[in-house]
């Protein structure tokens, strides 16, 4: 549901300026729409007690000098696998109960030095590890288009945050389609850098070669404002680029849609994907040719593996991240182990959850003695072809036009008894990862069930400004309503704000 | 390829994992089945490919600058157990063995 203040963060910034409501009205408005939704939604896993007084600290300093970005004062939930400083991070893990990070991820630091304000952190499938947020320790999320369906995953908590109007902007982590799916699914735009782009300090690490942060928002130039502000550099984090960030607004501004190639890998609209999505992505074709563009046929032939790839690497690499979790300096501990061997293998058993558990045996037997060669190093060669076709296919097209999900948003329990099926959601997201490439999702309008369906859009590296104009154009095409899960605002809120 | 109870159990020790004796069963035919997919990548050639990341160059490290870090009272502050300054663990080595 749209928010009774502002349509967007430009929007917003001008309301503010204009004196048209204060931030601490906003702050409020934001806080307790949560409080009424989040008991039959399950978005937040925690909300920020300190924030109506850092919008009251906000309001006082604007009176003085104004504002110094369209952020001050902006509302933002995080996934709550970011840290930040006095606040838990809990990864929706059991093994991190009564965790306070003591420090902040340079993400949501540079959106707070600009003056956001963060309402709350999202839930997620536990560590990140999942595609329907039915992994959380806290219980599963639900879809606000449809409370039986899933919101996706991992980031099916920010990505439900702002399809519900709970906040215009929320922060995600997409390591094989954790930001693009639970968009596609929720309805609204979600984008996942290029590798690079954002620092990954203060994420807590998954699989660190594909790890990349970024934002859910309803609007295309809101994302790309988060993702300059974010953006850049950090000595923190050695694989950021020195690349501007600000390079994408210009590029945003810069595309045009005429004369623009879309490239069409027909290995991706073949056998497995739903009708209906099939239908939806046709529709959008059109459209997008009937606006100028051109399309070209592309062939991605090594695509087909990505999921063997993905589930090889991401593992090896989540065995060792999670390794440092083992009940010695933070979190979760069992009780009267019998020796220190006994306290990491009973304390890991009881506090990480069934996939993750899966995770790290699949990983550590795919980087064991005897099974590397075969398993870990020639996932890592299918890679580079996977990576070649990429570069191959951008040497005929701005950028590849896939769906998001093979099916609509599916039922709670459908794929749990099924890890392989789970998997296979993320068949069309995981090769962008895999590349190290842009990619995002924007919505399309709804499928026959009313369920939202999201268009994927993939770059060559450091396309993000051209891949937004694109999504802005297709939301033009397809405005998208948000859905109405809540009757009327919470109590104490007119339409319009207070004048 | 399909893993045996005691491969399961092998990579269960070697993960740090006390799993119970349900989740050793129910691993042993997950991880069996996931495998048997991912090993759909043995049909694919990969004659003189390079592993990804192998042609670039290494990751840069960051100058080493002395700054300041985590106190130890910071580093400590979410212990399940300590002992003063220390992070405390149930003892590794027995008296008198």
């Amino acid at each position: 549901m749209k928010n009774p203040f502002f349509t967007s963060l430009s929007d917003f910034a001008k309301g503010r300026d204009d004196k048209r409501f204060s931030i601490e009205e906003i702050t409020r408005y934001f806080l307790s729409r949560t409080e009424s939704l989040n008991a039959s939604l399950n978005v937040c896993l925690s909300t920020n007690p300190n924030a109506i007084n850092r919008a009251r600290q906000l309001d006082a300093r604007l009176v003085r000098n104004g504002a110094q970005s369209p952020f001050t004062g902006y509302p933002v939930m995080i996934k709550d696998n970011f840290e930040m400083e006095g606040f838990p991070t809990t990864c929706a893990s059991k093994i991190l109960s009564g965790y306070v990070s003591r420090r902040t991820a340079t993400s949501v630091g540079r959106l707070l030095s600009l003056g956001a304000i963060v309402l709350g952190k999202t839930n997620l499938d536990e560590f990140a590890m999942g595609s329907s947020t039915e992994n959380s320790a806290f219980g599963p999320t639900k879809n606000p288009w449809n409370p039986a369906r899933v919101p996706g995953g991992s980031s099916g908590g920010s990505a439900a945050a702002v399809a519900a109007g709970l906040a215009p902007l929320s922060l995600g982590s997409d390591t094989g389609g954790s930001i693009r799916q639970p968009a596609a699914f929720c309805g609204v735009l979600g984008i996942k850098p290029t590798y690079g782009r954002i620092s990954r300090s203060g994420l807590v690490a998954f699989s660190s070669s594909l790890d990349q942060i970024g934002p859910f928002a309803v609007h295309a130039s809101d994302a790309l404002e988060a993702l300059v502000a974010m953006g850049g550099r950090d000595p923190l984090d050695m694989t950021t680029d020195d690349r501007d960030p600000s390079e994408m607004r210009r590029d945003f501004q810069m595309t045009e849609i005429p004369g623009l190639r879309i490239g069409i890998p027909a290995e991706m609209f073949g056998e497995g994907l739903d009708s209906s999505i099939r239908d939806r992505l046709g529709e959008l074709r059109d459209s997008l040719a009937g606006s100028g563009s051109r399309e070209v046929a592309v062939t991605l032939p090594h695509s087909r593996f990505g999921i063997n790839v993905y589930y090889l690497l991401a593992t090896s690499e989540a065995s060792s991240n999670l390794s440092r979790f083992d009940g010695v300096r933070y979190g979760f501990r069992v009780k009267e182990p019998a020796d220190l061997r006994a306290m990491y293998e009973e304390t890991r058993d009881r506090g990480f959850g069934d996939e993750v558990k899966r995770r790290i045996l699949l990983g550590t037997f795919a980087l064991s003695a005897g099974y590397q060669e075969a398993f870990y190093r020639k996932a890592r060669k299918v890679q580079t072809l996977i990576r070649g076709d990429f570069l191959q296919a951008f040497e005929h097209c701005d950028m590849i036009l896939t769906p998001t999900s093979p099916s609509p948003p599916f039922a709670f329990g459908e794929k749990t008894g099924d890890p392989l099926s789970m998997y296979l959601s993320d068949v069309y997201t995981i090769t962008a990862n895999l590349a190290g490439l842009p990619a995002l999702s924007v919505p399309v309008g709804l499928d026959s069930q009313g369920l939202p369906v999201g268009a994927h859009l993939i770059g060559p590296p450091w396309s993000e400004g051209r891949l937004l104009k694109v999504a802005d154009k297709i939301s033009s095409l397809y405005p998208m309503p948000l859905p109405e899960v809540h009757a009327g605002h919470p109590a104490g809120f007119r339409e319009g704000g207070l004048k | 390829m399909n893993l045996s109870r005691s491969d399961v159990l092998h990579v269960a020790r070697l993960s740090a994992l006390a799993l119970s004796e349900a989740e050793v069963a129910r691993m042993t035919s997950e991880l069996s089945a996931i495998l048997n997919y991912v090993e759909g990548l043995a049909t694919v050639d990969i004659s003189g490919v390079a592993e990804a990341g192998e042609s670039l160059a290494p990751t840069p490290l960051a100058p080493d600058t002395p700054a300041a870090s985590l106190s130890t009272e910071g580093a400590l502050a979410g212990a399940p157990d300590r002992s003063g300054a220390f992070f405390q663990v149930p003892r590794i080595l027995e008296e008198g063995r």
